[in-house]
């Protein structure tokens, strides 16, 4: 603490530090006076956690030196910021484990209603959010953050912008997961789909999101290559996209600033409107253009082959971020929506086949690899469903065929071939190829890749298939009328039909899980085997080469 | 790079674009044609589609409201036209059903048909939720297959209870009886109600206490014979049920029927007349009354 109290150091540099201590400090006041107010028990966990995280950001801005830490190493080359991208890594590898079991959780519990335990908090209501939070925000969020920071300094061949904002933007993230996963938990929820955390979370997140496209942007800035590579723009795309997203959906009045509980500004089919313009276009910028970002670097970096096309990647992405953003209203066919935004949504989803398989061509001339390389595999398989999926979802969109599917498990099906085929595939891969570069050491085993590789896959499959089955089934039982023009089916007939293939669901989710559990484990061997250089270590600050030797991938 | 200088990829003989980033280089393939054309096809298609479907939204100084399309598309007709066109087909069948006697319908094939078919989907919309998709029931909900009635199996029977319901209190017509609670309301010693339910078992051919059931015999006649008869048949206008059966709508076992004379049982059947129309509820006695437990008029006067 002696050095916490130099006030030199404070003369000598006081901006930043000063203003982000006086920001922790106000904000855990706040927090205080809202435990003190607020009748929600929820409301009071949420705030001491806030508290708690400022006093923890005070002591570490406290005891933290005042030194910048260098641009570039000794040598000229760019003195990397990696350890928050390792930071970044272990995180989504730990929350990817915990969303995906949460996922089986509730997998079995469709399968045998029992296992809700007849206790609030383990509801189907309260989890299924928490998965999808889980995967999506906490895995997939964590993934996007790593890579991201790792991809934008290597290919602006420049240091991340910011001494503390990216160290915020990492630790606020996380007290964003843990905020939303125990609000949903304990009740507290605004009730819209992939954006459930109420008012003062989304608050704090779009502090958190701001500062990430600031520095994101910083960084373009300051860059030393000439251009900007394209798993940047895309990169640039999802940042600025979800922050407008984000805004626009969870406009709200809270009830009084110690409530957690807020209303709405949209309403009616207009609010459905929102609602899915933004759940569509997570898919759509979280989803796809943050890891059509992450294929764009690891799959030429893995494979060591150039990007396809230089002109494909151009189109392919001004085509995805003009057309994707109106495709939204497909989830609302045949509701009170109007007819014509009905017809926007469908043929923007029409015309949005093509560019979705924009990225896919870049494979070409490395196959001989696939057979030698699993984390190469790994990826192009991610990438096949992904064409699979942005194939099946138009084709979904189109009225005729979903007046057959909606409403049925074919689109759980569907966001399942895209979420673990596709997102679950090139985060892994992602993961893959980050921890040795990171950790500077060959993968641990490339046997135990090869065991996620095929367990995870059969899983998919299973998954997927059960899921078609059961849809279609649905489907078709929905809508059979005998000639006299009466229902044929119940919908209690309908659930007793499904549980066989809720159960191959479970069974596909199963795999998939103990799939993680091998990457988590043949992750964390391979870090503990690693030699990570002093410097890189905590702040990167000064000296030592880390040089893009460091980024073979492994042998 | 200068224009003089081409790098060309040694694997597809692809010149590349001459940037690097990290290593990784990009070729200046052109557009892959096959993707080129699928794309302006598809842009095509939709255009198209805006022609012939409702599409452009506008403001007509008043409202707003959207183009038509050439076939002036309006999905909201579509569905009242299809609900229109069914109700159209049924209303005949509906209105003779409604019309008729119930002696009358099982008479008609053709009213029969309409009406089980009807009774059916609307027995596993709304009633199976409780007595089962098979109308197998459940412990506390009768089985609807056998010959069982607790209030009556004659069709009329039938459609009374459906209409009216079982002790719902907003109906005036409804069905009802109460059961004493022999045991939390003090009127008998628990000694006594041990004896009963050995009683009861004796009734039902179940193994019991025969020393018990003789001291529980009495206590029946004075205590339970009023509802459930002196010979244990019960009494149908009462829902009473019959006790020298082997159907117990709780269950036999001994701690069972205890509970069941200690706290009594009062089950619940909503009036279905405040949420199902009198076409639907006709359909549904006929239904019920088919599923091969129905009592004929003539079998029940004999009764």
């Amino acid at each position: 603490m002696a050095q916490a109290l130099n006030l030199a150091d404070f003369q000598r540099e006081p901006g930043a530090k000063v203003a982000c201590l006086v920001v922790a400090v106000l904000l855990s006041v706040f927090a205080l006076y809202v435990v003190s107010e607020t009748y929600s028990a929820t409301m009071q966990l949420h705030m001491y956690l806030i508290m708690a995280f400022c006093y923890a950001a005070a002591f570490w801005l406290m005891t933290r030196s005042n030194e910048k830490p260098a641009q570039v190493n000794a040598d000229g080359t760019p003195n990397y910021n990696e350890a928050v991208v390792r930071y970044g890594v272990a995180a989504s590898t730990i929350w990817g484990v915990v969303g995906f079991i949460a996922g089986l959780y509730i997998a079995l519990q469709l399968a045998f209603p029992a296992l809700n335990l007849d206790l609030p908090f383990t509801t189907f209501g309260r989890v299924r959010p928490l998965h999808t939070s889980a995967v999506i925000f906490a895995f997939g969020g964590n993934v996007l953050l790593a890579a991201s920071f790792y991809v934008v300094q290597r290919t602006c061949r420049a240091r991340l912008a910011g001494d503390i904002a990216p160290w915020f933007v990492f630790w606020g993230y996380q007290l964003f997961i843990v905020l939303a996963a125990t609000g949903y938990l304990f009740g507290v929820t605004q009730s819209k789909e992939y954006a459930e955390p109420e008012w003062y979370v989304d608050l704090w997140l779009t502090a958190v999101w701001v500062t990430y496209l600031l520095v994101f942007l910083a960084t373009l800035w300051k860059r030393s290559a000439p251009h900007i590579y394209v798993a940047n723009w895309f990169f640039l795309a999802f940042i600025i996209t979800i922050a407008m997203l984000h805004v626009g959906n969870n406009l709200a009045i809270p009830v009084s600033l110690t409530c957690p509980q807020s209303v709405i500004v949209w309403a009616g089919v207009q609010e459905a409107m929102i609602q899915l313009w933004y759940g569509h276009n997570a898919v759509g910028f979280f989803l796809t253009a943050g890891f059509l970002a992450i294929m764009y670097y690891f799959i030429p970096k893995q494979a060591n082959r150039p990007v396809y096309s230089y002109r494909l990647s151009i189109i392919h992405f001004w085509s995805l971020i003009f057309l994707y953003i109106w495709a939204g209203p497909h989830h609302l066919h045949f509701t009170a929506l109007p007819d014509w935004a009905q017809t926007l949504g469908m043929t923007f989803s029409i015309m949005l086949w093509m560019p979705s398989w924009g990225g896919l061509m870049t494979l070409s001339g490395a196959w001989d690899k696939l057979r030698t390389d699993p984390v190469l595999r790994m990826m192009f398989v991610s990438v096949a469903f992904y064409g699979m999926s942005t194939f099946e979802g138009p084709v979904m969109s189109i009225k005729a065929v979903n007046s057959l599917s909606h409403y049925t498990d074919w689109t759980i099906g569907h966001v399942h071939s895209g979420a673990l085929g596709w997102v679950g595939y090139i985060s892994f891969g992602a993961l893959y190829c980050l921890v040795p570069m990171l950790w500077r050491t060959p993968l641990y085993s490339k046997r135990l890749v090869e065991w996620h590789f095929w367990i995870s896959t059969i899983g998919i499959v299973l998954y997927m298939v059960a899921m078609w089955f059961a849809g279609i089934t649905q489907g078709l039982m929905w809508r059979a009328y005998d000639a006299l023009g009466f229902l044929q089916y119940s919908f209690g007939e309908t659930v007793e039909v499904l549980h066989p293939y809720y159960l191959v669901r479970a069974i596909g989710g199963l795999l998939f899980v103990i799939g993680s559990i091998i990457m988590a484990y043949n992750l964390y061997m391979t870090a503990r085997q690693g030699r990570v250089p002093a410097e890189a270590r905590s702040r990167d600050v000064a000296g030592d080469h880390i040089g893009d030797a460091g980024a073979v991938p492994a042998e | 790079m200068s224009s003089e200088h081409k790098d060309v990829d040694q694997h597809s003989g692809t010149e590349t674009t001459g940037h690097e980033w990290d290593g990784i280089k990009e070729l200046n393939t052109p557009l892959p044609k096959w993707w080129l054309y699928t794309f302006y096809v598809t842009v095509v298609w939709a255009l198209g589609y805006f022609i012939v479907f409702p599409a452009i939204p506008y403001f007509d100084g008043s409202k707003w409201d959207a183009t038509g399309g050439v076939i002036n598309y309006d999905q909201r007709a579509v569905v009242a036209e299809a609900v229109e066109e069914n109700e159209a087909r049924l209303k005949p069948y509906t209105e003779a059903i409604v019309k008729a006697s119930f002696q009358e319908i099982l008479a008609d094939q053709e009213l029969m048909d309409v009406a089980y078919a009807g009774g059916s989907i609307a027995f596993k919309e709304n009633c199976a939720g409780c007595h089962g998709t098979g109308a197998q029931g459940f412990v506390a909900f009768p089985n609807l297959n056998d010959d069982d009635w607790l209030w009556g199996g004659t069709i009329e029977d039938i459609h009374q209870t459906i209409t009216h319901g079982i002790r719902w209190e907003q109906d005036y017509d409804t069905r009802y009886s109460q059961m004493p609670s022999f045991g939390s309301d003090e009127i008998l010693e628990k000694e006594d109600i041990k004896d009963v339910t050995q009683y009861v078992m004796q009734l039902g051919g179940l193994d019991h206490s025969a020393e018990a059931a003789a001291r529980g015999a009495t206590v029946f006649e004075e205590q339970c014979s009023v509802c459930h008869a002196a010979d244990g048949k019960g009494d149908k206008t009462q829902g009473a049920p019959n006790l020298t059966d082997a159907i117990w709508l709780f269950g036999s076992d001994r701690e069972t029927i205890y509970e069941t004379i200690y706290y009594a049982r009062n089950s619940v059947m909503p009036a279905w007349k405040e949420r199902l129309d009198e076409a639907t509820i006709k359909k549904l006695a006929v239904y019920v009354y088919s599923l091969g437990g129905g009592v004929e008029p003539s079998d029940a006067a004999a009764r």
